[in-house]
């Protein structure tokens, strides 16, 4: 962070600034901690388009068939594949905070590392959930 | 520490008044939904897109239903308590942060029990 010469110029000495979100460059923990909360919120959505399928299909064949047309659209198909997108980082990533949880895992070096797993595992899934989508 | 009883001591909760509950509650569901999330999915991917009859099948046998019904339960209570966590950090106003506290218990209620129903009507049909 290059905060100390900002922190001189207004005479509070060299102490850093603390990060300004506009010219602070977000590290990838950070990125990926914003990311976790986001799609978490996201997920409402998805779990409003599963009832509402499920709804739809115990109401009877109209219904079922609207819906069924709509998730499986091509806008439709893509936000089903957002969601399990956002579904698989959240399971992955919330699977390393438990781990945090139980108090491993807090080294910087381990952070960065976990990052890159997260990443890929979740990267990982999601191709294997679509590919599952596609195939069966 | 004088002025306060024994057993306010021991509980520790303070002027606050309540503990680690919200916080323990949201673990709780985390690690079922690391178990049921898998279990649910299995069958909601290859389901996604069948016609009307297969999917009432599927969902007509019990396993099938039992994975998805809690699935959405520990889902929109995970849902709820993240929310409520999101809506804390961010709405400041009273009135604002009490209706979107309000609009969020109603909601993933009302979705999770929307879910759950029709998931008993089709595996009771």
């Amino acid at each position: 962070m290059s905060g100390s010469e900002h922190g001189a110029a207004v005479g509070r000495g060299a102490r850093p600034l603390s990060p300004h979100l506009q010219v602070y460059r977000l590290p990838l923990t950070a990125v990926m901690s914003i990311l976790h909360r986001v799609t978490g919120c996201a997920l409402m959505g998805g779990g409003v388009a599963l009832v509402w399928w499920l709804v739809a299909a115990a109401t009877g064949a109209g219904a079922f068939g609207f819906v069924n047309w709509l998730l499986t659209s091509w806008i439709g198909g893509l936000g089903m594949i957002v969601f399990g997108a956002a579904l698989m980082y959240h399971l992955c990533n919330g699977i390393r905070h438990l781990v945090w949880d139980a108090g491993f895992g807090y080294e910087k070096p381990e952070v960065a590392a976990s990052n890159k797993v997260v990443l890929g595992a979740a990267a990982a899934l999601t191709v294997v959930l679509c590919l599952y989508a596609w195939l069966t | 520490m004088g002025m306060i009883t024994p057993r306010a001591r021991v509980e520790g909760l303070g002027s606050a008044k309540s503990g680690t509950d919200h916080w323990w509650g949201q673990r709780v569901t985390a690690v079922a939904l690391a178990i049921l999330t898998p279990l649910f999915l299995v069958g909601f991917v290859r389901m996604l897109g069948r016609p009307h009859e297969e999917v009432l099948a599927f969902y007509g046998r019990p396993l099938n239903a039992l994975f998805a019904a809690l699935f959405i339960a520990a889902a929109f209570v995970h849902l709820k308590q993240g929310l409520q966590v999101v809506i804390e950090d961010y709405v400041h106003s009273p009135a604002l942060k009490t209706t979107a506290f309000l609009a969020n218990t109603l909601l993933t209620t009302a979705f999770a029990a929307a879910g759950i129903f029709s998931l008993a009507i089709i595996a009771l049909r």
